[in-house]
C-alpha cells in the first residue's frame, strides 16, 4: 500500500530540487523583465500625444487587413474597414521596452528564462505525482504548485498566441514566485499517500480543473488591474493632465480599450470550465457523502465565486456598469476564488481540510 | 438587468455568513462551541437565523427574488427568440459603409442577379439563414449564431432545473445516519437509525427495504513520515440482502464508493472503537456485558463514551445505577496534556475510566443520549484522599470499585463503522439541469451572433457604361476581430464567384481595369 521505496523517494526528492532551480529561473526571468521596463521607453507616439493630448487620434485596434486584396482578375476600390472612435484617447503603448532595443532584448530574454522555468516546474509536478503514483495535487503544497504553473502557461499560451503581452511577465511573475516560496516554505509537506476522501478519479477531474481555471482566472485579474490602470490614465490624459506618477508604465500598456477586451475574453473562456469545476465537485461530492451539495465553506465559497463571475460578466453588458465598475467586479470575483483557497483552507474547517498543513 | 445583477451580488453576499459561523446541521459540534464562546454575539446571530443561513428566510428571499426577476427577463425573451427563428434576416440598412466591417468593388460585365444568386449561394454555404430582397436595387441579407441565444436561454432554465431539483430534494429526500459494530446488522427502516432526516413530504415508511451486516472494518494509517496517523484507506466488508428473502451479498463499501440499493446508497462516513467490557455490580452479578461505542475526538482517535449498567445493585440488593465515563487512546500517550493518543490503530490501546454510581435517570422514562451520562442525581467514586477514583485499563485488565460497589473489566476491543443512508430523488433532476447549464453557457458565450449583408447595385462610374458595384458588409454585437475575417472572405468567394460567371457568359470580352 504505501510504496515508500527508494526510487520514490530520489523521485520526490528531484522534484524538490527541480522546484527549487525552476523558482531561480523564474527569479532571474523577474529581473529581466523588471529592467526591461526600467530601460524601456514610453515610445516616441505616446510620449507626443501624452504632452499633446488633443493632437493625436487613435483607435482601439490596428485596421484590419483590406479584403481581398489579391484576387486576380477586375476590379479596385478597396477601403480600409471603418473603426468609429468613441474617445480621443492615447495610442496604445507598444509595451515594456516602448522602442528601444536594448530593453527588447531583455524582455525576450525574460520569456526565453520563463519557457526554461515553465519546464523546469512542470518536471517538478510531474516528478512529484510520479513518486507517489497519484494526480499530484493532494495538498496545498501541490495545489499551489500547480496552480502557478497554470498560470504561467495561461500567459505563455496569450505570447504564443501571437498577442505582445510581455507587460504581464512583470506581475504575473511576482505572483507566481510568491505563491511559490509560499508553498516550498510554509505549506510544504514530503510526498505521500493521500487520505481516503481523496482517492477517486474524480480528483484529475474536479481539481485539475479548478487549477486550471484559477491559473486563467488569475491572468485575467491581472489585466483588469491593468486595464482600471490604464484607463485611469487615459481619462487624466485626455483632460490634459499628466497621468500621475505612473504614467511611464501605463503609457507603455495597450489602449484600455484593448485591456479590457483582453480581460473579458480571458474570463468568458474560463469561466465555463469553473462552472464545470464546480458541478465535478458535486458530482464528487454526490460519490462521496451522499449529497451534491451541502454549503460546506468550501462549496459556499465556489459558489459565491461562481455568482461573482457571474455578476462581472452580466455587469459588462449592463449600461452604467460597463468599464470601470464591472472591472472591479472582476477583481472581487479572483480575491473570492483566492480567499476560497487560502482563507478557506487555513482559517475554516470544513470538509475539504486536508491541506496537510502541520496543526497548530 | 441591473436588478438581477444586484441581487447576484446579494446572493453571494448573504452567502458569506454561511461559511464563516459554523452551521447547526452541518457542524453542531462547532456550532456548540461557537455559542458557549460568544454567548452574546450567538443570541444576535440566532435571531437572524446566521447558524442556518441557507434555510433562512432571508436567504430564500434573495434567491427567489432573483429567480422571479429572471423568469421576468426570460419568459419574455423565449418568445422574442421563437418570432426571430420564423422571421427573415433584416433588410439590410440603406448606408451599409457604416457598419463596423465594410468592404466594396466594383465588377465590370457582371450581371446583378447572377451576382446575387451567388451571393445567395455562398452565404448559404456558410450555413448563414439567407432572405433576399427585391431586384432592382438587389440586397441580400444573412444571419448566422442562432444558437447564442438559444444557449443563452437553455442556460437560464436550467438554473430553473437547478432550483427544482433543490425543492424535490428537500421534501422527498432522506438521509439517515447508523453507526454499526463489526458483526452486528441493518435493516432499513427509519426507527432503526441513530438519526434519521426525511424530506418535508417524506414520510420514512417506504423506505428500500434491504438489510446489511458489517462482518469487518479494516483501516490502513501511514506508519511514519510527517503525515504518520492519515488514513490512507478505510473499507467496510459487509454483507446485504437487496430486499426481504433475497440472498445474501457480499459487498465493499469505501470512501467514494457507496453501496447502492435500488437509487439508495448506502455511504461509510465515520469509524472508531468499541471496547468491549463486562459491569458486575455489588452482588457480583454482570449488569451490563458487551462492547460500547466511543465517538472519536481527534485525528489519531482519542475517543470518548460512557458505559451504563441500569440494573446493577449494590452489595445489598438496593438499585444503585453504575455508570463510566472516560476516554479511549488506541496508541496511548501520557503527556503534559493529559490522556492522548498518537496513533489511530490500536497499538497500545488503554482506555481510561471514572465512574459514578447512584440515580443515573435512566428509569426517569426521558430518552438518553446514549454517548452521555447525566451525573447530576449521581455521586462520583472517590479515593481515600478525596480526588475522583479513576483507572486506566488494558485490555484484560479490571477496575475494582471501591467499597465493594462493584467491577468492570475491560475485555478486548471491536471496531464500529458510521454509515450514512441517503436517497435523493433530485440527483437525476440535478445532473441533467447541471449538463443544460454547461452546454448552454458554452452556446451563449462561444458561438458568435452576426449578420452579413450584400448589396448589388448598378455601378455609374464615368467610364466604364457596364457593371455592378457589389458591397459586402458585417455586423455584430460586441466586436470581434472575426467578423473582419469572416466578410473578408464572403467577399473573396462572391468576387471569385461572379467573375466565373462574366467569363462565362462573356468569352469574347477581355477585361478592363478601371
Amino acid at each position: 500500500m504505501n510504496s515508500n521505496s527508494l526510487a520514490d523517494q530520489t523521485l520526490a526528492q528531484l522534484s524538490n530540487w527541480l522546484m527549487y532551480s525552476a523558482i531561480a529561473v523564474y527569479l532571474m526571468a523577474f529581473l529581466a523583465a523588471c529592467a526591461e521596463w526600467a530601460f524601456g521607453n514610453t515610445g516616441r507616439i505616446a510620449r507626443a500625444s501624452a504632452t499633446d493630448p488633443a493632437g493625436s487620434v487613435a483607435r482601439d485596434d490596428e485596421p484590419s487587413a483590406p479584403v481581398g486584396g489579391t484576387t486576380p482578375g477586375s476590379t479596385s476600390v478597396l477601403v480600409p474597414t471603418s473603426t468609429t472612435v468613441r474617445r480621443k484617447a492615447p495610442p496604445g503603448g507598444h509595451g515594456a521596452a516602448g522602442d528601444s532595443p536594448r530593453a527588447d532584448v531583455l524582455g525576450r530574454t525574460s520569456v526565453s528564462l520563463t519557457l526554461l522555468a515553465f519546464v523546469l516546474h512542470a518536471g517538478s509536478i510531474v516528478t512529484r505525482g510520479l513518486s507517489v503514483a497519484r494526480p499530484p495535487w493532494g495538498n496545498m503544497y501541490e495545489f499551489s504548485t500547480a496552480f502557478a504553473l497554470a498560470a504561467v502557461g495561461a500567459y505563455l499560451a496569450v505570447l504564443a498566441l501571437r498577442k505582445n503581452v510581455r507587460w504581464l511577465a512583470v506581475p504575473i511573475l511576482l505572483s507566481v514566485l510568491l505563491t511559490l516560496g509560499l508553498a516550498v516554505t510554509i505549506l510544504y509537506v514530503d510526498s505521500a499517500q493521500l487520505v481516503p476522501a481523496l482517492h477517486s478519479y474524480w480528483l484529475w477531474i474536479h481539481v485539475s480543473a479548478a487549477i486550471v481555471s484559477g491559473g486563467v482566472f488569475h491572468i485575467g485579474a491581472v489585466v483588469t488591474l491593468l486595464f482600471i490602470g490604464r484607463d485611469r490614465w487615459e481619462a487624466a490624459v485626455a483632460k490634459g493632465r499628466a497621468g500621475g506618477r505612473l504614467a511611464t508604465v501605463w503609457g507603455r500598456l495597450p489602449s484600455a480599450g484593448s485591456l479590457d477586451k483582453l480581460s473579458y475574453r480571458l474570463n468568458v473562456l474560463v469561466f465555463p470550465l469553473w462552472t464545470f469545476a464546480v458541478i465535478a465537485g458535486a458530482v464528487w461530492a454526490e460519490a462521496a457523502w451522499g449529497r451534491y451539495w451541502g454549503w460546506d465553506p468550501k462549496e459556499t465559497w465556489a459558489f459565491i465565486t461562481w455568482v461573482a463571475y457571474a455578476a462581472y460578466l452580466h455587469a459588462r453588458a449592463t449600461a452604467g456598469w460597463k468599464g470601470r465598475r464591472a472591472a472591479c467586479l472582476g477583481l472581487i470575483a479572483f480575491s473570492t476564488f483566492v480567499f476560497n483557497y487560502y482563507g478557506v483552507n487555513i482559517f475554516i474547517t470544513g470538509l475539504h481540510s486536508y491541506g496537510g498543513l502541520p496543526t497548530k | 438587468m441591473r436588478t438581477a445583477l444586484v441581487l447576484l451580488l446579494l446572493l453571494a453576499l448573504a452567502a458569506v455568513p454561511g461559511s464563516l459561523v459554523p452551521q447547526q446541521e452541518r457542524q453542531p459540534a462547532q456550532a456548540a462551541d461557537f455559542r458557549r464562546n460568544n454567548p452574546d454575539l450567538s443570541n444576535v446571530l440566532d435571531t437572524l437565523g446566521v447558524f442556518n443561513v441557507f434555510a433562512t428566510p432571508w436567504f430564500a428571499a434573495v434567491y427567489l427574488l432573483l429567480f422571479v426577476s429572471l423568469a421576468g427577463c426570460i419568459v419574455p425573451r423565449c418568445g422574442q427568440y421563437l418570432r426571430a427563428l420564423r422571421a427573415h434576416p433584416p433588410t439590410a440598412p440603406r448606408v451599409l459603409s457604416r457598419l463596423p466591417e465594410h468592404t466594396y468593388w466594383i465588377a465590370p460585365a457582371a450581371d446583378a442577379d447572377d451576382a446575387l444568386r451567388a451571393a445567395v449561394d455562398v452565404l448559404r454555404g456558410r450555413r448563414f439563414r439567407v432572405a433576399a430582397g427585391p431586384g432592382g436595387d438587389g440586397w441580400v441579407a444573412a444571419e448566422k449564431g442562432y444558437l447564442r441565444e438559444a444557449g443563452n436561454l437553455v442556460f437560464h432554465l436550467a438554473l430553473f432545473g437547478m432550483l427544482v431539483a433543490l425543492a424535490i430534494g428537500n421534501l422527498f429526500g432522506t438521509t439517515g445516519q447508523k453507526l454499526i459494530l463489526q458483526g452486528d446488522g441493518f435493516t432499513n427502516t427509519s426507527t432503526q437509525y441513530d438519526d434519521f432526516t426525511p424530506g418535508t413530504l417524506a414520510t420514512g415508511d417506504d423506505l428500500e427495504p434491504f438489510s446489511f451486516r458489517l462482518k469487518s472494518f479494516h483501516a490502513a494509517y501511514q506508519p511514519t513520515g510527517p503525515q504518520r496517523g492519515t488514513a490512507s484507506a478505510f473499507e467496510a466488508r459487509i454483507s446485504y440482502t437487496a430486499a426481504e428473502g433475497a440472498t445474501p451479498r457480499d459487498a465493499r463499501v469505501r470512501v467514494n464508493e457507496p453501496l447502492e440499493v435500488n437509487g439508495t446508497k448506502v455511504f461509510l462516513v465515520s469509524h472508531g472503537y468499541a471496547p468491549v467490557v463486562t459491569v458486575r455490580d455489588g452482588k457480583g452479578d454482570v449488569a451490563w456485558k458487551g462492547p460500547v461505542a466511543f465517538l472519536p475526538q481527534d485525528n489519531n482517535l482519542r475517543s470518548v463514551g460512557v458505559v451504563k449498567a441500569p440494573d446493577a445493585v449494590d452489595a445489598k440488593g438496593r438499585p444503585d445505577q453504575l455508570g463510566f465515563t472516560g476516554l479511549f487512546l488506541p496508541t496511548v500517550q501520557l503527556d503534559a496534556n493529559g490522556w492522548v493518543s498518537t496513533f489511530p490503530a490500536p497499538d497500545d490501546p488503554v482506555l481510561v475510566l471514572t465512574a459514578y454510581h447512584g440515580d443515573l435517570g435512566m428509569n426517569s422514562g426521558i430518552p438518553q443520549n446514549v454517548y452521555q451520562l447525566d451525573t447530576e442525581r449521581a455521586t462520583q467514586f472517590r479515593n481515600a484522599d478525596g480526588t475522583p477514583y479513576a483507572k486506566a485499563l488494558r485490555p484484560g485488565d479490571r477496575m475494582t470499585l471501591p467499597d465493594g460497589a462493584g467491577s468492570l473489566s475491560f475485555d478486548g476491543i471491536r471496531q464500529w463503522a458510521g454509515f450514512q443512508v441517503a436517497r435523493d430523488p433530485s440527483n437525476g433532476t440535478a445532473l441533467w439541469s447541471s449538463v443544460a447549464m454547461g452546454a448552454g453557457l458554452c452556446a451563449s458565450l462561444f458561438v458568435r451572433r452576426r449578420r452579413v449583408w450584400v448589396r448589388v447595385r448598378p455601378h455609374t462610374g464615368t467610364d466604364t457604361s457596364s457593371g455592378i458595384e457589389i458591397e459586402v458588409a458585417g455586423l455584430e454585437r460586441g466586436s470581434s476581430d472575426r467578423l473582419g475575417e469572416e466578410v473578408g472572405e464572403i467577399a473573396a468567394e462572391l468576387r471569385v464567384r461572379t467573375l466565373a460567371a462574366c467569363h462565362d457568359t462573356s468569352n469574347s470580352r477581355t477585361q478592363e481595369r478601371p
